[in-house]
């Protein structure tokens, strides 16, 4: 890459974003009625919506919830459980950061880290397979994240990764998901705003089903700024029309088909199975699991992975209180729960919606959903 | 580039990424699209332009939805003068 700026300049233009913001204000008061509620399904959209003020920015009669799209977030319990215990059991794991503290029934691999355990954090699974190859003993890559971040782990196994490494599949699937919270009977979503990574992979043509079973609408956006505002309004728009559809508003990276090779990358390793996603529902279809010819790269048939050593002890009681199910299916907003902000904080997070990065409890405490009261008061 | 392996500028921080999955063959000078260091889409440079034209036809879009609304609203409301 040459010099970036002129592209991040295009898309961050200040004057071009108020242009937008006008625009959303006019087409969402048009309408005249009061909550439009659109739903984003993408941790980086509500970082960026956080980091760049956008939500202030947003018409009162706009409410954008943040759905299930935080990967950490809906990774289950019994699957860092997994994780904790191949630690416990002397094996060497690596993960991206984010699923470090992420809680367990008992523990987090943080927690098994400071007791002893072997848990390298990786940026890339790339870096995990070079961790392999420069030793002898075997290192588990605990894989976290959605289809965009599975093709990744799937591209390092077609690619001849040693016998001593192997894959623990936290991965999830995306557009199932959409389908459990349309159907939620509770729901006030209007229309989606599907993540254009997500998206660049698998192409904007999957949300046509969806849009033909569920009557909403699904507009595909970027991550800039500009982008965000841009699909708002354009989901905005459609709403109002009343003839649901997909809309590609981030066209410079997605396309109807997507990126096929990295598809086949994708579909070659991983099959769809049925499971749970943490404080959500069972999603039919909405985990990512080895497929059986890569058996040998699997660590849930390695390794005899044990959890009744976990469920010896009691489960915290603080986490029967925590709502991250409710935040994340658009029913609750961070402020409703007890716990945010007082028990649940980053540094000592009660539900996965405060540890991720991507978590919406963790971008409005960091960004200021709730005053910081020790800095207004010292 | 290296193979499977290439430097990327992210607006100033260089890191290596892996060719694996991206969607067309690259050469150096390209932009590209990263996640979790794979590149999975290379960004023709005219499809920056395309983006930024569908930013001015939302824009025409709505200005002239909200200005026929506005219209609308001030038939409904008897003074509009029907010219």
């Amino acid at each position: 890459m040459i010099d970036g700026s002129w592209a991040e300049l295009k898309f961050r233009d200040p004057s071009r974003a108020k242009e937008l913001t006008r625009a959303l204000v006019g087409v969402v008061q048009s309408m005249g009625r009061s909550p439009v509620s659109v739903m984003h399904v993408c941790g980086s959209h509500e970082q960026a919506i956080a980091k760049f003020g956008l939500r202030s920015a947003f018409p009162r009669e706009l409410d954008v919830i943040m759905g299930p799209g935080c990967p950490v977030c809906i990774t289950d319990v019994p699957e860092v459980d997994e994780a904790v215990v191949l630690a416990g059991q002397g094996v060497r794991i690596a993960t991206y950061g984010d699923m470090l503290r992420v809680p367990g029934t008992v523990e987090s691999l943080a927690d098994a880290r400071a007791k002893g355990a072997r848990v390298d954090v990786v940026y890339s699974v790339a870096h995990a397979v070079e961790l392999a190859r420069q030793s002898t003993e075997d290192v588990v890559f605990f894989a976290s994240g959605f289809e965009t971040t599975a093709v990744a782990t799937a591209a390092v196994l077609l690619r001849d990764p040693p016998s001593n490494f192997s894959v623990l599949s936290a991965h999830k699937y995306i557009p199932p998901v959409m389908e459990i919270v349309a159907e939620m009977p509770q729901t006030r979503v209007e229309g989606f705003l599907a993540a254009g990574h997500a998206a660049t992979i698998t192409g904007w043509g999957i949300f046509e089903p969806f849009v033909e079973r569920h009557r909403l609408p699904v507009v595909v956006a970027g991550f800039e700024p500009l982008d965000i505002l841009a699909g708002l309004v354009s989901l905005a728009e459609v709403i109002r029309e009343g003839t649901p559809r997909v809309v590609n508003a981030y066209p410079r990276c997605v396309t109807r088909e997507g990126n096929r090779a990295a598809q086949e990358t994708l579909w070659s390793v991983f099959r769809p199975v049925g499971g749970r996603w943490r404080g959500i529902a069972h999603v039919p279809n909405g985990n990512l699991r080895l497929k059986d010819e890569w058996a040998s790269f699997d660590a849930r048939k390695r390794f005899d992975i044990d959890l009744s050593s976990l469920w010896d002890y009691a489960p915290a009681t603080l986490s029967q209180e925590c709502i991250c199910g409710d935040i994340m299916a658009g029913i609750s907003s961070p402020s409703d729960c007890p716990l945010f902000g007082s028990e649940c904080v980053p540094e000592k997070p009660v539900g996965a919606c405060m540890v991720s990065s991507e978590g919406t409890c963790k971008i409005w405490h960091e960004y200021g959903g709730l005053p910081d009261r020790t800095g207004v008061l010292a | 580039m290296d193979g499977l392996n290439a430097t990327v500028d992210f607006f100033g921080v260089r890191r290596t990424i892996r060719l694996d999955v991206v969607d067309e063959p690259v050469s150096p000078g390209d932009y590209i699209l990263n996640h979790v260091g794979f590149a999975i889409r290379r960004i023709p440079e005219e499809e920056i332009g395309e983006t930024l034209a569908l930013y001015e036809q939302l824009l025409r879009e709505a200005e002239s939805d909200i200005m026929a609304a506005d219209v609308r609203g001030e038939i409904e409301a008897g003074r509009g003068d029907g010219g």
